[in-house]
């Protein structure tokens, strides 16, 4: 579904991303460790064409989008949700989810239909449609931020820690949308600090250190031998 | 010094007035800058090519009416043309660049002007003759019929961005036009529509201003100053903030006038100007930023 | 070199850092609580810690940028809570920064001897900079110590990643700096320049006391004599390498945020 190939990015001139080569299979969940400042959320910004990398190739759904505009991958069906969440402050809970479901693709039944499903999984969304986005909680901004992508209908999410200041309730919720998405068959390039909520919930993972992807195993295997995750994780 | 009842009342009744026109133009620009951070030197000039075009339609066709909606359309869509081929190349270069590429781009639509229209004034029949009494006083029918005018087309600005899917995507690109883009929203078709409904909204100002004070090349820029200087006390990107200031800006240019000369009385203008940068540089009229 | 040798003691303090209960609210969020530590004269300390521990936090602190909502700072026994980052800076407290602070328009010796100037006093505006030799003769003697004396005349916009990381870190030196604020010195370099960062740090350490923030474990490991772990803005343990990654509630920080 998605496939990095070397992919080098510069921030001026830093150089942040060194190569970074990884796959994604369709439906499947793909974890991407590593501590701060490795290049993680870099990664996902390159291939999503918010970042334009210096060198390497994005390939998604069988064509070549490296440095592809974000508007047209989103159409294409990548969706992102940033770590820092972006919600449209502004608009009103429903409104930001229209961001993603007016498309002229889709019939006024499917929108109906894709409005009520979202509202079935986070009904605190449907309590909140007409409150402006920037009312809600941390948390309920989260979910907003992952409705919001699942308006696309995306055949892949880019999720850069969904988890980060969340209650471990939410986390708990974190981990049951992952889970729902999956069972929908949607593919995820999940990026995380929370080890063990990664392991639970990826099929594969590939972990990061300075601008590289170091290690890569399934993730049964790292849940049976966790040690080698100190090495490049821990301290 | 006593100064009649009278003459503060119809200072106060062409203070809306020209306010409301003013807030025509300003609300363009402010939409302009809001969305895509552009400091649009050409926006009077756009009003000056309306004007234009609405007493070319009129001469030759007769209809006030007729003269609004070509002249709308035509600058909108000229004003499309200019975005795309001026400015969109120049986005995420230095701020600095557009500033100069909108200046450069408003001496040329002066000189186009003169070259094609003449060097004298045209003047716009006023589509409503005649007087009513306000008061004590005759006042024109057509000031109020442009500033009821120009309410509906806020009014119609307001309602469209308030509803529906265009009105949600200029809002969201407005906001965080990265997120927008990363949702499937074509950022650089949005910039282009908003600066083409800026620049409609100027040259219908054109229209509506001309049977007040006739056309001419130079016109603009006295557009362009008092639509920045509104901008800036309305609170930059700030749509209800931009009329309220504009409407604020006239009624205190019109009090001025009663002392001293109109051309003299802008001078209230800047000074409100400079007053809101010291002291409140989010804008008058936009609640204190937390 | 002849930098200014880690120095006797002033006043009686052995710590050229000192932090009394530091800490900084932002509305409801605490960033930095109660963080007491002490720095020794020639040290090397390395503050480590997940995101959001409050590391940036604590340099701005330090350094002036940040005014705390409680607590002191203190270089060699001088209180310096809340001063401005000028004044921070003429206490001897000097800081790389993670985006490069480098003047790209002039060259490396011109921002090196710009960073030396300012400790000068006095307002000789019509003195060409000529006419202080040993300004000049300080700054060479920087370049020299952080290995860009090949590079003096070369302009620093024409310098490679790593090259301009390293003036950042030879800007500050030039400020006869105390204490040596590094932030994240080796973020976007590669392998060969982190190693070369590296060796330069250690180098220097000899003449100078360093404070280091850094997600690079094996930097830290390799230079940090002492390494202090924050986490959600509070000491969660400080001790010597070995120790802390002996801790087990610093890999489960780490690990499970």
């Amino acid at each position: 579904m998605l496939a990095l190939e070397e992919l080098h990015a510069h921030y001026g001139k830093s150089h942040v991303l060194h190569g970074v080569s990884l796959r994604v299979g369709r439906g499947e969940v793909v974890g991407l460790l590593g501590r701060n400042g490795v290049g993680k959320s870099t990664t996902l910004k390159a291939v999503m064409g918010l970042v334009r990398p210096s060198a390497g190739r994005v390939v998604f759904d069988g064509r070549d989008v490296t440095g592809a505009s974000p508007h047209h991958l989103a159409r294409l069906g990548l969706a992102w949700v940033p770590e820092d969440r972006r919600i449209f402050r502004v608009l009103s809970v429903l409104e930001n989810l229209r961001t993603g479901l007016d498309r002229p693709a889709v019939s006024p039944a499917r929108r109906a239909e894709l409005l009520e499903k979202v509202y079935a999984c986070f009904p605190v969304l449907a309590e909140r449609r007409r409150q402006p986005g920037g009312t809600l909680s941390g948390g309920e901004q989260q979910m907003l931020a992952i409705a919001r992508a699942m308006m696309l209908e995306p055949k892949l999410i880019l999720l850069d820690e969904p988890t980060e200041g969340l209650m471990p309730r939410m986390v708990a919720q974190i981990r049951e949308i992952v889970r729902l998405l999956h069972r929908d068959g949607v593919a995820i390039l999940l990026v995380e600090q929370n080890v063990p909520l990664t392991l639970e919930v990826a099929d594969r993972v590939y972990v990061m250190e300075k601008g590289v992807v170091r290690h890569h195993a399934p993730a049964a295997e790292l849940r049976q031998a966790p040690a080698v995750l100190r090495q490049y994780l821990g301290v | 010094m006593v100064i009649p009842a009278e003459q503060i009342l119809i200072q106060t009744v062409n203070g809306l007035v020209n306010g409301m026109i003013l807030a025509l133009v300003a609300s363009g620009l402010t939409l302009i800058f809001g969305i895509m951070d552009v400091v649009n030197f050409t926006h009077g000039d756009l009003v000056m090519l309306g004007g234009f075009v609405g007493a070319v339609t009129v001469a030759a066709t007769g209809s006030f009416w007729l003269a609004l909606g070509s002249a709308a359309v035509t600058v909108g869509l000229f004003g499309a043309v200019l975005q795309v081929t001026t400015l969109r190349p120049l986005v995420g270069r230095d701020p600095l660049t557009t500033i100069l590429a909108t200046f450069g781009m408003s001496l040329v639509l002066q000189k186009y002007a003169l070259w094609q229209w003449g060097p004298s004034a045209r003047q716009i029949q006023e589509p409503l003759a005649g007087r009513f009494a306000l008061f004590y006083l005759e006042y024109p029918w057509y000031r109020v019929f442009t500033a009821a005018l120009s309410g509906a087309i806020i009014l119609a600005l307001w309602l469209f961005l308030k509803h529906g899917t265009y009105g949600i995507w200029i809002r969201a690109a407005t906001q965080d036009r990265i997120m927008a883009a990363a949702m499937g929203i074509p950022v650089p078709a949005v910039h282009t529509a908003v600066f083409a409904i800026g620049a409609a909204m100027a040259a219908a100002s054109g229209v509506l201003f001309g049977p007040l004070g006739g056309v001419t090349q130079t016109m603009g820029l006295d557009f362009t100053l008092r639509a920045f200087i509104v901008v800036v006390v309305g609170g930059m990107g700030n749509l209800a903030g931009s009329i309220l200031a504009s409407i604020f800006i006239s009624l205190l240019e019109a009090y001025a006038a009663i002392f001293v000369s109109p051309a003299q009385a802008v001078i209230v203008s800047f000074v409100a100007l400079i007053l809101t940068l010291l002291f409140r540089p989010t804008g008058l009229f936009v609640p204190t930023p937390k | 070199m002849t930098g200014p040798r880690v120095v006797g003691v002033e006043g009686g303090d052995p710590a050229i850092l000192r932090t009394e209960d530091l800490t900084v609210r932002f509305g409801g969020l605490t960033a930095l609580d109660r963080v007491s530590l002490s720095v020794r004269r020639g040290e090397i300390r390395a503050v480590i810690g997940p995101n959001g521990a409050g590391k940036s936090t604590l340099f701005n602190c330090i350094t002036g940028v940040l005014r705390p909502t409680a607590g002191r700072i203190l270089i060699d026994g001088q209180d310096i809570t809340g001063l401005p980052p000028h004044a921070v800076s003429h206490k001897g407290v000097a800081r790389s920064y993670q985006i490069t602070n480098i003047l790209p328009g002039a060259t490396v010796l011109e921002n090196v001897r710009i960073a030396a100037q300012s400790r000068r006093h006095g307002w000789c505006v019509w003195r060409h900079h000529r006419a202080f030799p040993d300004l000049v003769e300080r700054s060479r003697a920087v370049l020299a110590a952080v290995g860009l004396a090949a590079k003096a005349e070369e302009l620093a916009a024409n310098l490679s990643h790593g090259e301009q990381r390293t003036l950042e870190i030879g800007i500050a030196l030039a400020t006869e700096p105390r204490l040596l604020c590094l932030d994240e010195p080796t973020a976007g370099m590669s392998a060969a320049e982190t190693r070369a960062t590296v060796e330069l740090i250690r180098r220097i350490a000899a003449d100078y006391t360093i404070l280091i923030v850094e997600h690079d474990m094996e930097v830290v490991m390799g230079l940090a004599r002492t390494i202090t772990v924050l986490h959600y803005g509070a000491v969660l343990a400080e001790g010597a390498p070995a120790a802390i990654q002996a801790n087990p509630r610093v890999q489960e920080a780490y690990l499970k945020t």
